[in-house]
């Protein structure tokens, strides 16, 4: 008990003192985080709604597989990232390993398909309800992926704090494509787990009340921006 | 405006789902104007019909011919479902929906959008969400959705099913004035007494075969079949 104790007023003295340690590895956690978070959406969004309209042969076959790629492991992924970035791997030459932007990378292909599979089943509904007009209208696929996302829009951001949620807390991947590089890509899930290594667990318990606080203040930032609860039910 | 004379011909026409023949083999020729009833018993082919006519409904034999060509049909033509589907947006954007699709300018949308509402009656309703209407809007919605195109032919589908006297004497005068404006109507209905109110000409479906086709004054006078002698009658056919 005493370790929570001390953590709880660590955390409230780093906030309170704005420790500049504290700030940069927060911001780069966000930026981390919804950079891959932009980038899954733009790919997931419309490749979800894509394969809730379209029937094809593989279908259910590339569903499933895509529901499997949801628990992809994060430690994998970073690996196998890792050897592709690195200097003797196929983007060797790009100098990308143990950079922010390689951990975006990472991050990227494990929430992708997270965020694509609940907005297939979302999209899913929504396409039963829409189906029979949309036909009717005559119109084109992509009319009919742009209506679906416009007005499943509110389901599609709970997707994509689905997947915020994942890349923020996620710990595996970038632990190994970052390296956990202090000033260059140290992110708070990497600080607590370097932390709770050398025993510091109050600094630890501090630094992750700071990140459960931080994922509070993004998604209720974005239901605010985007009103889902003033404008009623739909 | 000319308008072009858009009728169908339907050549032997099968709808077959599940290896059971749903409709058919039907010989009809629609003509390009006037106000056609489809009358029959649930289960009659009366929806297939409309969708076949509609170009939504695959076709397991013969064929549709329509007088102009085949890629103009479509966006001559505008259908009603039994129950309305609402884009779950305003009411505003619903009916603006038909035309942003084809490209049309925005402040000719926004003027035909505020004259529809009003058509419609919703002129009060035009920010409200359209999912949360009430039965009778949402059907004049739709309507109003689908005549804002200004389509030649319109489908409805059981378009006053569940509603009451109100609402279904406000939809008949948009259709009667619909008509009067050069759109082709054909429309299925339980509603005998509608069908006497609106029908110039009726077609009477039975088990997917079509008993009866002709002038509407005829058929309510003198049903030619003994199965529309019985329907007119209120017996229960099957």
């Amino acid at each position: 008990m005493n370790e929570i104790w001390a953590g709880v007023q660590e955390a409230f003295r780093l906030i309170f003192i704005l420790d500049a340690d504290l700030i940069e590895i927060t911001l780069r956690s966000l930026e981390v985080s919804l950079t891959a978070l932009v980038i899954a959406s733009a790919l997931a969004l419309p490749f979800g709604t894509w394969l809730a309209i379209r029937r094809f042969r593989y279908r259910r076959f590339t569903i499933a597989v895509l529901n499997a790629l949801m628990g992809l492991p994060p430690v994998v992924v970073g690996l196998v990232v890792y050897l592709l970035l690195s200097r003797s791997g196929p983007f060797g030459v790009m100098g990308l390993l143990f950079t922010p932007t390689a951990m975006i990378i990472a991050q990227v292909i494990i929430i992708t398909p997270l965020i694509a599979s609940i907005t297939h089943q979302a999209m899913r509904e929504l396409w039963s309800e829409y189906h029979d007009l949309l036909i009717s209208l005559n119109t084109t696929k992509r009319q009919r992926v742009v209506a679906l996302i416009w007005d499943g829009r509110r389901t599609l951001m709970t997707a994509a704090l689905a997947g915020f949620g994942r890349a923020i807390g996620e710990v595996g991947a970038i632990m190994i494509v970052g390296g956990n590089i202090d000033h260059a890509t140290r992110v708070l899930t990497t600080a607590i787990a370097l932390e709770t290594g050398k025993g510091d667990f109050a600094l630890a318990l501090g630094l992750g009340f700071v990140l459960i606080t931080l994922t509070l203040v993004v998604n209720l930032a974005i239901h605010a921006l985007s009103r889902t609860e003033q404008e009623g039910t739909w | 405006m000319v308008r072009l004379a858009i009728s169908v011909c339907l050549d032997s026409v099968v709808v077959k789902r599940r290896g059971k023949t749903v409709l058919g083999p039907v010989d009809l020729c629609l003509q390009a104007d006037g106000f056609t009833i489809v009358l029959g018993p649930n289960g009659a082919g009366k929806t297939t019909l409309l969708k076949v006519l509609h170009g939504v409904e695959r076709v397991s034999r013969g064929s549709v011919q329509w007088s102009i060509p085949n890629a103009q049909v479509r966006e001559a033509q505008a259908y009603v479902f039994q129950s309305p589907i609402m884009l779950r947006r305003s009411v505003r954007q619903n009916l603006a929906y038909p035309l942003q699709l084809i490209g049309i300018d925005k402040a000719e949308i926004a003027s035909r959008v505020v004259d529809w509402a009003q058509k419609t009656g919703l002129q009060d309703a035009l920010d409200f969400p359209a999912p949360r209407l009430s039965g009778g809007e949402k059907q004049k919605l739709a309507l109003g959705r689908a005549l804002i195109r200004m389509p030649k032919v319109l489908f409805l589908d059981e378009p006053c099913a569940n509603l009451d006297g109100r609402s279904t004497r406000e939809i008949e005068e948009l259709l009667y004035d619909a008509t009067k404006a050069g759109t082709r109507i054909i429309m299925t209905t339980h509603d005998l007494g509608q069908a006497r109110r609106l029908a110039d000409s009726v077609l009477f479906l039975m088990n997917g075969a079509l008993h009866e086709h002709g002038a509407a004054s005829n058929f309510f006078a003198a049903p030619s079949t003994s199965e529309a002698q019985a329907f007119l009658n209120g017996d229960i056919i099957e």
